[in-house]
């Protein structure tokens, strides 16, 4: 066999590319665009608790062109889904926006129109969404989200917090964020007798699967979703949500392909958002900056019809090591839409509290905040007690550190002007776990052909067309031309979603164990066919894994106008293997432009009275533009962790977010002498 | 959104009779404020006349010094043009300051005049809004109004008629504002003049009315008369983030100085009120008076005496006051420079 230069580590540009910028990569709902579709347009409530107590469509199925209304009345039965699946199955309203019929028409254009003449009177009471640590119905979730603990306490927290000579208890506060991928969610769906077909955008047909066969009582034989192409989900596209069982129903009534977009305000009623957080952290430290306690203690918001239970202070359960260690979680469940996941969920809000926290601690001790970090710098995994796979932070923060110039800062606060600016830096570290989850993949060998690698993947934007063609074809050891691949297809060999930032570290060595099959084994006229597998292992439960990062920003505020400027950021990661230099550095590049956002713009504001998300577009739910994301420097250190995957990968996708807001705030009061405790710092905030 | 009509008429006056005709039809210019409120159900007009092309769409000299704007001048070439980057530095700046590049490519004079407010409960049919569904209350005045107005509202209460405490969104208006630009108007009766002060409208007890022009009232052209001290004028926008975003405060302002006293200024804040809101008391304040930081401070205060917040949009007062005092200082600085 020829030898062939690595694939994996070259920095390929993204194959899917040339298609999506010529308009020759399908969307969803660019599927099916021959058939006599009918469209559907959902009517939603506009009280946020109660119950319908009359319905009367009869206004909208008189408006030509109109085929169907289904009301709670008469829609489709559903099978056992979870409730907040259960759409009109009953009269119950549990939050504003909640669909409450849909109109089903030729054309997209008379089924908007329709909605509004579906008649609804409501039995309503005073919606009941205001967050708050002094709620007396706060509960402990049995668990957290991914299997989390609830809480975790190790020593006596308050006696250490106590007796330590140097302190601080702080309360942070982030707010409803809602995933706006650039893609509105899109689902189209066609009964073929009892095969249901669907072209769907989500992060893996798969993960729809179990939900949408046993709502409509068939089985995987009887289902096919394709989703090849994705734009954007940041979590949002991970789960089944009531859009896509509306289409179904819709294509059932009528037998006809039907075709459902969300509108972007819809996005921000029926498919989740990132609960908002109150976190109270309190530091205790010996003079020398020797952590003696960490307390976290963490209230969100779930709703009535799910539960929802972020993973908000997993991450200081590893991130310093302290004798005294306790973290906690309470949630209010209130008349909001289900919350899901939202890139890094749990670790992003999380670490904006906790680093912030290490930020006012590294003040009050008179310390360098690198250095605090670096003093604090556990050997094990300090919770768990099992040695890292691998865990290369202080080489984060220090080469961070040096590209960055922080030598020689002065670390008093407000200080710096330069002209009108106040000028100041902050650091923060991050970290993302390191998982993998159960996939497989096949290849098909035919001599003289391209090998074709099938599996149920999905590239949401990330870059795994790419990334997985380069794995395949290293492990093939053939170059990239020579890989045919096919993703996203629910016929495809099972693989996870995308989302955890497992992608690669749970497709990739699915991939690899195919291919090490084929190796040596020679291939007959008629071609061979290999599966290949690959699962979590022992290893979860003996090594603590995870990614780490440390970001460095620098900030300016307007000290007229309170206008927050970033003019440049710092990003240093240890992620394991880099797979692909151009794709990875887009992945950190998104995620620190979300943390950015994140510090400075995202809040989507509940109105207290009516219960609804007030500024339910792009227009008024801000996120970062252009002009204000600065240089972004990037780098990574050089790891390889195969304790997880023969790639030595670990994952890209959300550890960019991570920390990246607290740096930013924390720079902010190194600008200011000011914090701001509670996201988004917007201008007003200067003039509290 | 309804099913609607699209006519084009040869002229303007074709255009006028047209819209006389259609008690609920409406002027299409860019589209870019209107079509979004067709889509959202918020304009529900069944007959739209395109006059994008109709008018004219040149800037041309007036004898004053002063320039014509056709109605039909895109924001983006309004923005470019050298003569009033030249003349009316603050105008291109509000242009500039607005929306995005390819918005302003596509908008025009006329439409942002007469763009709506952002309220986003203006925007959201769900919701009771007495601009939109007269007599249906006002969500905001309870509910998201952080970025609503402070001078000039009519809060009565969230469920009285008169309720409504939007802003205007426009950049451009505020401008014109502080320029004392006149709008020139084609009606059925004939043409008319009317001068900015009085184009844009408070609340008072009928929210849902913008603007004092009737029912298909044409913008031809916005005169902007000649202010040979505007050269040394200046746009403060003051946002959420650093493009494309509605202003939460802004600063229109131009001054004369004769060596440190201010001869004249010109002063209207954005963001503030239901209309472009001209900063009078400001004004009469600084007329005569020193150019200094104190005289400054103090005539903003005196204009933001006025204030009436809301509890989410405090913030306005203090930050308009200290816009204000910086821009002047700005123009002060670089008219002594
Ligand atoms: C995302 C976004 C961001 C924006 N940001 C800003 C911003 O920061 N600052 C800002 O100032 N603006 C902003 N805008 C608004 C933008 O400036 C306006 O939409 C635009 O100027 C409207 O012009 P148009 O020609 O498209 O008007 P249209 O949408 O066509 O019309 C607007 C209104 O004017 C009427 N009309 C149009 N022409 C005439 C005429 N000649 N005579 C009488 N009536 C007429 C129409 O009937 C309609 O009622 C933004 C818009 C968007 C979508
Ligand atoms: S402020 Fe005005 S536009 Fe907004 S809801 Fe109230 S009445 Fe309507």
């Amino acid at each position: 066999m020829t030898t062939i230069e690595r694939s994996v580590g070259a920095g390929v540009r993204r194959l899917d590319g040339p298609d999506k910028v010529r308009g020759r990569a399908p969307y969803a709902y660019e599927h099916e665009l021959d058939a006599q579709a009918v469209f559907v347009a959902i009517v939603q409530s506009p009280v946020a608790r109660g119950r319908i107590t009359a319905i009367d469509g009869s206004g909208a199925q008189a408006v030509p062109g109109v085929l169907a209304v289904l009301t709670h009345v008469d829609a489709p039965r559903l099978g056992e889904v979870v409730e907040e699946l259960r759409v009109l199955q009953s009269d119950a309203v549990q939050y504003a926006g909640q669909p409450v019929a849909v109109v089903v028409a030729e054309t997209s254009e008379v089924a908007r129109d329709a909605v509004g003449r579906v008649r609804v009177e409501y039995e309503s009471g005073d919606p009941d969404v205001v967050l708050s640590a002094d709620r007396d119905d706060l509960y402990a979730p049995e668990k957290l989200m991914a299997g989390f603990e609830t809480d975790s306490v190790i020593g006596d927290v308050d006696a250490a917090l106590a007796e330590a000579p140097v302190s601080v208890d702080v309360v942070y506060e982030t707010p409803n964020q809602h995933n706006n991928p650039i893609e509105m969610h899109a689902t189209v769906a066609r009964w073929d007798g009892d095969v249901l077909r669907m072209w769907d955008a989500n992060q893996g047909p798969h993960n729809l699967v179990p939900v949408i066969t046993e709502a409509f009582g068939i089985t995987e034989d009887q289902l096919h979703i394709t989703s090849p192409y994705v734009g954007g989900a940041f979590g949002s596209k991970a789960f089944t949500h009531v859009h896509q069982l509306l289409a179904i129903m819709a294509a059932k009534v009528t037998g006809r392909t039907a075709k459902l977009e969300l509108t972007r305000q819809q996005m921000f009623s029926l498919v989740g958002h990132r609960t908002p957080t109150i976190q109270r952290l309190r530091l205790g430290a010996r003079p020398d900056g020797t952590l003696t306690a960490i307390s976290h203690e963490v209230v969100e918001h779930t709703s009535q019809n799910a539960e929802f239970a972020e993973q908000t202070a997993t991450a200081t359960r590893l991130m310093y090591a302290a004798p005294a260690r306790r973290t906690t979680h309470r949630l209010a469940r209130l008349d909001v839409p289900a919350p899901t996941i939202m890139r890094a969920p749990g670790e992003a809000p999380g670490m904006y509290a906790l680093e912030s926290a290490m930020d006012e601690l590294a003040a009050a001790l008179g310390m360098d905040p690198v250095q605090l970090r670096l003093r604090n710098e556990p050997d094990r995994d300090p919770e768990r007690d099992v040695p890292w796979s691998t865990r290369n932070l202080v080489a984060c923060l220090t080469e961070g550190a040096e590209r960055f110039g922080w030598a020689g800062r002065d670390h008093r606060p407000g200080v710096r002007e330069e002209g009108r600016w106040l000028v100041g830096t902050g650091v923060a570290a991050a970290t993302y776990p390191t998982r993998r989850r159960p996939s497989q993949a096949r290849i098909e060998a035919v001599p003289g052909k391209p090998f074709v690698v099938s599996i149920d993947a999905s590239d949401i934007g990330t870059g795994a067309w790419t990334t997985l063609t380069q794995i395949a074809a290293d492990a093939l050891r053939v170059p990239m031309d020579q890989v045919v691949l096919r993703i996203g297809d629910s016929r495809l060999p099972k693989a996870s979603g995308a989302g955890g930032s497992t992608g690669i570290t749970s497709w990739g060595p699915a991939v690899v164990d195919a291919a090490e099959q084929l190796r040596d084994r020679d291939v007959p006229a008629g071609g061979l066919t290999v599966t290949g597998s690959s699962g979590p292992g022992d290893e979860a439960e003996q090594l603590s894994s995870h990614a780490f990062g440390a970001h460095f920003a620098e900030v300016r505020v307007d000290r007229d106008t309170g206008e927050v400027r970033v003019p440049r950021m710092t990003g240093v990661f240890a992620a394991g293997r880099i797979i692909n230099p151009v794709t990875a550095r887009s992945q950190f590049l998104g995620g620190m432009t979300m943390g950015l956002s994140m510090a400075l713009h995202e809040e989507a504001v509940l109105d207290t009275r009516r219960g609804h998300y007030a500024n339910h577009d792009l227009a008024e739910y801000h996120i970062a533009a252009n002009a204000d994301v600065g240089e972004v420097d990037i780098a990574w250190v050089d790891e390889v962790d195969e304790a997880h995957n023969p790639l030595g990968a670990k994952g890209i996708g959300e550890i960019g977010i991570v920390g990246s807001a607290a740096a930013i705030g924390n720079a902010y009061w190194h600008a200011t002498g000011r914090r701001v405790r509670d996201l988004p710092i917007t201008p007003d905030k200067w003039f509290r | 959104m309804r099913e609607f009509r699209y006519e084009k008429a040869a002229d303007p006056a074709g255009a006028v009779a047209l819209l006389a005709g259609a008690p609920e039809g409406a002027y299409l210019g860019g589209g870019t404020n209107l079509v979004d409120l067709m889509r959202l159900g918020v304009a529900t007009p069944d007959v739209l006349v395109d006059v994008r092309t109709l008018t004219s769409d040149l800037v041309e000299e007036l004898p004053d010094g002063g320039l014509r704007i056709g109605a039909a001048v895109p924001n983006a070439d309004l923005a470019a043009d050298l003569r009033v980057r030249q003349r009316f530095p603050l105008l291109a700046q509000a242009l500039l300051a607005g929306a995005s590049g390819q918005l302003r490519n596509r908008a025009t004079t006329g439409g942002n005049l007469l763009q709506r407010t952002r309220c986003t409960y203006f925007t959201d049919v769900t919701q009771p809004c007495n601009k939109r569904a007269p007599g249906s209350g006002c969500g905001a005045v309870t509910g998201l109004h952080r970025n609503h107005a402070v001078l000039g509202a009519t809060d009565e209460g969230p469920g009285s008629p008169h309720t409504c405490v939007a802003t205007h969104p426009s950049d451009l208006a505020v401008a014109l504002r502080a320029l004392d630009a006149e709008v020139r108007v084609l009606g059925p009766g004939g043409e008319r003049t009317v001068p900015m002060a009085d184009l844009h409208r408070l609340p008072g007890e009928d929210p849902s009315r913008d603007t004092t022009l009737a029912h298909g009232e044409l913008i031809t052209a916005i005169d902007v008369p000649g202010l040979p001290w505007a050269v040394r004028s200046r746009y403060r926008k003051v946002r959420d983030r650093a493009s494309y975003a509605f202003a939460l405060v802004s600063v229109a302002a131009a001054m004369d100085l004769d060596g440190s006293t201010v001869r004249d200024v010109r002063i209207a804040l954005g963001g503030m009120a239901h209309a472009p809101w001209r900063a009078t008391v400001a004004e009469d304040a600084l007329r005569g008076g020193p150019a200094t930081e104190e005289a400054f401070a103090a005539a903003a205060e005196a204009e933001l005496a006025a204030a009436r917040p809301l509890p989410d949009n405090a913030f306005k007062v203090p930050m308009a006051t200290s816009t204000l005092v910086r821009t002047l200082l700005q123009i002060s600085a670089e008219a002594r420079a």
